[in-house]
């Protein structure tokens, strides 16, 4: 748009208010963008969606490889630790190529979820490069480990522990359920707040024998149940300091969500318009017709908003304003609702053909559907926002 | 990425925020804008922002404005909507037309009509939609033909709905200069005086009962060369900038939804009923209202910094527009969810603190009403977004 000023002069001075990615920033998504339309295909996710999980998992290795040499799955991993270094906004861009790939591994959780989570504790206990944590860091930002987090959910009265004691009766044995990554994870971060002991924060080693697998409705989703006990040795943090630390992580993955989301929408969009160039009813291509315009147009602009909403989540979070937690609320609001319309409409759009297992509109629609309702839905995060909102009215 | 604004900024802040606090008329002073009475009252208070040099502050000096970017201007914006500065009397002028002519006038017109649109002595009312065209603009018959002199052109027709059209003093409008080109090439941009001989107004009162707008018949005007904005047979694509203007970023600032939204807040804290029935969904949708108009800043600032970084903005402009009418309906909605049945009052108790009361939330609602259908319906932006963001087929 044409402005009458121009702001003449005020363009490259420093301070100046921009709400825009670098360069560097869009190089990186880029680069992520390119590797996995090469590495991500839509056969490799028909192969695990076709129970080849297992077999598949050699590609798992190959596309978690070449996520390594990028440096995204150490990008929020300090330089001391092997990784880049770099902040939330840089993540957002990566995960958002994560959605439009559809991507099966859980980056999200152990790039941006696990190793965040990895460095606060390494940092609060001063364990330096030869600490446990530590080791474990330069593991998983070489892409050598992939880290996941479990046993915590987000609801409107606040953060909740999934994880209970065994039903099994084994003295000391707890099971946390839903775990995303968890037959590739070689190490998870996991919470508990059992009666008696409140919050902690657990550091939990793989163990093949204490991963059940979960099926999901996302037929590339890798979700287990651990089984695991609780030692001493394995606690990293608790009391009120793990509840920070769980806070901070409910805030990183409302965000990070949010973020694979906006991927998932735009390919549930490009998908559904592209079809609707194409079918041909009536004589002409049905994107012809208003009803099928406006469907596919109220998608485009849930996602339009949903965008800005995200990036301003991950600058508030990158910089610990004091808002964060209620940026990202209503970046998971606005990406989780924007998502959910996308996919109902693209199924609409694509008519019977998109209600079938040979439609690959369903590798993305069930992966939006999981994500959406995970880390707390929209009316959740909703709710979240308003209590902020309505502190903040009292406040003043 | 950087939301913090500068020293200089927050120092823009400052200044115009003193004076708005030492010149906003008192809530309830001034009459409705679309009666005789306030109109005049409205223009009075665009004369005293002129003077100070407060009314066009993205305008160049020249012309009576400040030379500021475009976050300044949304900052001032934040600033009027928070000391609840009067609805713009010169809306039409200073948000669409202005715009419009900075990018397609020549040095004379600016000079001729940017003062006195700024100073609020020249009021503008729009000239597009007729009878029989509204959404299919380019369908227009409203004609222009020269005049026997050949120094000039005669306007016949008849035009609709021109907001502010009962009092304004000037029109611009689009009619049609060739009658066998085809639709979108035959028209022509005029401005034209509401008092040349053979211009007649008939005021339509709109759902609150005042006359927001007006027909205006057009029989023999005269009108000279000079009173083409652009040039002859351009006239959709002049008009495309001042539509460019209505749905991108110009007309709606983000701050008129959040300071309603931060209002949303304090009814809500005020009137929502805990643990009633309905509690749940309300506070659903305030919360959704709330979050809406957050963003619809963002994504202001999102595109401003695109254009502040030298980019254009296109047709996701659709897609502003279409949100900020429908986010202005959730907030309005949900207040008049929470006032229930006092909803329909018309005057606020006057024992009352104004913000819980009806009466302003009425006017909003109303108000809100209207968005979704001026300056193209959400279901032409729809097309707009489908076509040129997702690359549909035209029907």
């Amino acid at each position: 748009m044409w402005w009458p000023s121009a702001c003449s002069g005020c363009r490259g001075v420093e301070d100046q208010v921009r709400f825009a990615f670098t360069e560097q920033q869009l190089e990186l998504r880029g680069a992520v963008r390119q590797v996995l339309a090469r590495e991500c295909t839509v056969a490799d996710l028909r192969a695990m969606a076709l129970g080849d999980r297992h077999g598949g998992a050699g590609r798992t290795h190959e596309r978690w490889s070449v996520l390594a040499e990028l440096g995204a799955t150490g990008l929020l991993v300090p330089q001391a630790h092997g990784g880049l270094g770099l902040g939330e906004l840089e993540l957002v861009g990566v995960l958002e190529e994560a959605g439009w790939a559809g991507l099966p591994e859980p980056l999200l959780e152990s790039a941006g979820l696990a190793a965040p989570l990895m460095a606060a504790a390494d940092a609060a206990s001063n364990g330096g490069a030869g600490s446990v944590l530590g080791r474990f860091l330069e593991k998983v930002a070489a892409g050598e480990v992939v880290a996941t987090v479990g046993g915590i959910d987000v609801t409107s009265a606040g953060l909740v522990t999934t994880t209970t004691p065994s039903p099994e009766v084994t003295q000391g044995t707890v099971v946390t359920p839903r775990v995303t990554g968890a037959s590739v994870a070689g190490v998870a971060l996991v919470a508990l707040n059992l009666p008696g002991a409140g919050w902690q924060l657990h550091l939990v080693e793989a163990d093949p024998d204490g991963v059940t697998t979960t099926p999901s409705i996302d037929p590339t989703r890798d979700l287990g149940t651990l089984e695991w006990s609780p030692w001493p040795h394995t606690l990293i943090a608790s009391g009120e300091r793990a509840e920070a630390m769980l806070s901070d992580l409910a805030d990183r993955a409302a965000l990070f969500s949010a973020a694979q989301l906006l991927g998932l929408t735009e390919r549930m969009i490009t998908m559904a318009a592209d079809y609707a160039k194409e079918r041909r009813q009536f004589g002409k291509p049905i994107g012809s017709f208003q009803a099928v315009k406006h469907h596919l147009a109220n998608a485009r602009v849930a996602l339009e908003f949903a965008r800005p909403t995200t990036y301003r989540a991950a600058d508030s979070i990158a910089r610990d304003l004091a808002d964060r937690s209620a940026h990202a609320s209503m970046a998971k609001a606005m990406a989780s609702d924007a998502a959910d319309l996308a996919a109902r409409v693209a199924l609409q759009v694509h008519g019977a053909i998109g209600y079938t297992w040979e439609c690959d509109l369903q590798l993305w629609m069930k992966r939006a559907w999981v994500l959406s309702a995970a880390w707390g839905d929209a009316p959740t995060h909703r709710s979240r926002v308003l209590s902020h909102a309505m502190a903040a009215a009292a406040e003043r | 990425m950087d939301l913090t604004f500068s020293p200089a900024q927050e120092a823009f802040r400052t200044e115009a925020r003193a004076w708005l606090e030492a010149h906003v008329p008192a809530p309830g002073t001034l009459a409705s804008l679309d009666t005789a009475e306030g109109f005049e009252q409205h223009r009075a208070w665009e004369r005293t922002m002129f003077e100070d040099r407060w009314s066009v502050v993205s305008w160049p000096a020249q012309y009576g404005g400040r030379d500021v970017g475009i976050f300044e201007w949304l900052i001032f914006e934040e600033e009027y909507y928070r000391a609840g500065g009067p609805r713009r009397v010169s809306q039409n002028g200073v948000f669409l037309l202005a715009p419009t002519m900075f990018e397609h006038a020549t040095p004379a017109q600016k000079a001729r009509y940017l003062p006195p649109m700024a100073a609020g002595d020249e009021i503008w009312c729009q000239g597009w939609s007729e009878p029989d065209a509204g959404s299919d603009l380019a369908g227009i018959r409203s004609r222009a033909t020269p005049n026997a002199s050949g120094d000039g052109w005669v306007l016949d027709g008849q035009k609709t709905w021109c907001s502010r059209g009962a009092f304004a003093e000037w029109c611009f409008g689009i009619f049609r200069t060739d009658p066998g080109a085809e639709r979108h090439r035959g028209l022509t941009y005029f401005l034209v005086p509401m008092d040349a001989p053979g211009v007649t107004v008939r005021p339509i009162s709109q759902l609150d009962g005042e006359t927001g707008f007006a027909e205006v018949f057009f029989e023999g005007v005269e009108v000279a060369d000079d009173q083409i904005l652009g040039s002859v047979g351009e006239g959709w694509t002049v008009a495309m900038s001042t539509a460019g203007s209505e749905r991108g970023l110009s007309l709606r600032s983000p701050a008129r939804y959040s300071e309603a939204a931060g209002r949303l807040i304090d009814l809500y804290a005020a009137r929502a009923d805990g643990d009633g029935p309905q509690a749940g969904r309300i506070a659903d949708d305030v919360a959704r209202a709330y979050i809406d108009a957050e963003a619809y800043k963002l994504h202001t600032y999102w595109t401003a910094s695109k254009v502040a970084d030298g980019h254009s903005v296109g047709p996701e402009a659709s897609c502003n527009k279409i949100f900020w009418s429908e986010t202005d309906l959730a907030i309005h909605t949900a207040a008049l969810q929470l006032l229930g049945p006092e909803a329909e009052l018309l005057d606020p108790d006057p024992s009352g603190e104004g913000q819980a009361q009806p009466g302003p939330w009425l006017d909003g609602y109303l108000f809100a009403l209207a968005g979704p259908i001026y300056a193209g319906t959400n279901e032409i932006q729809r097309n707009v977004v489908a076509e040129r963001l997702l690359g549909l087929p035209r029907g």
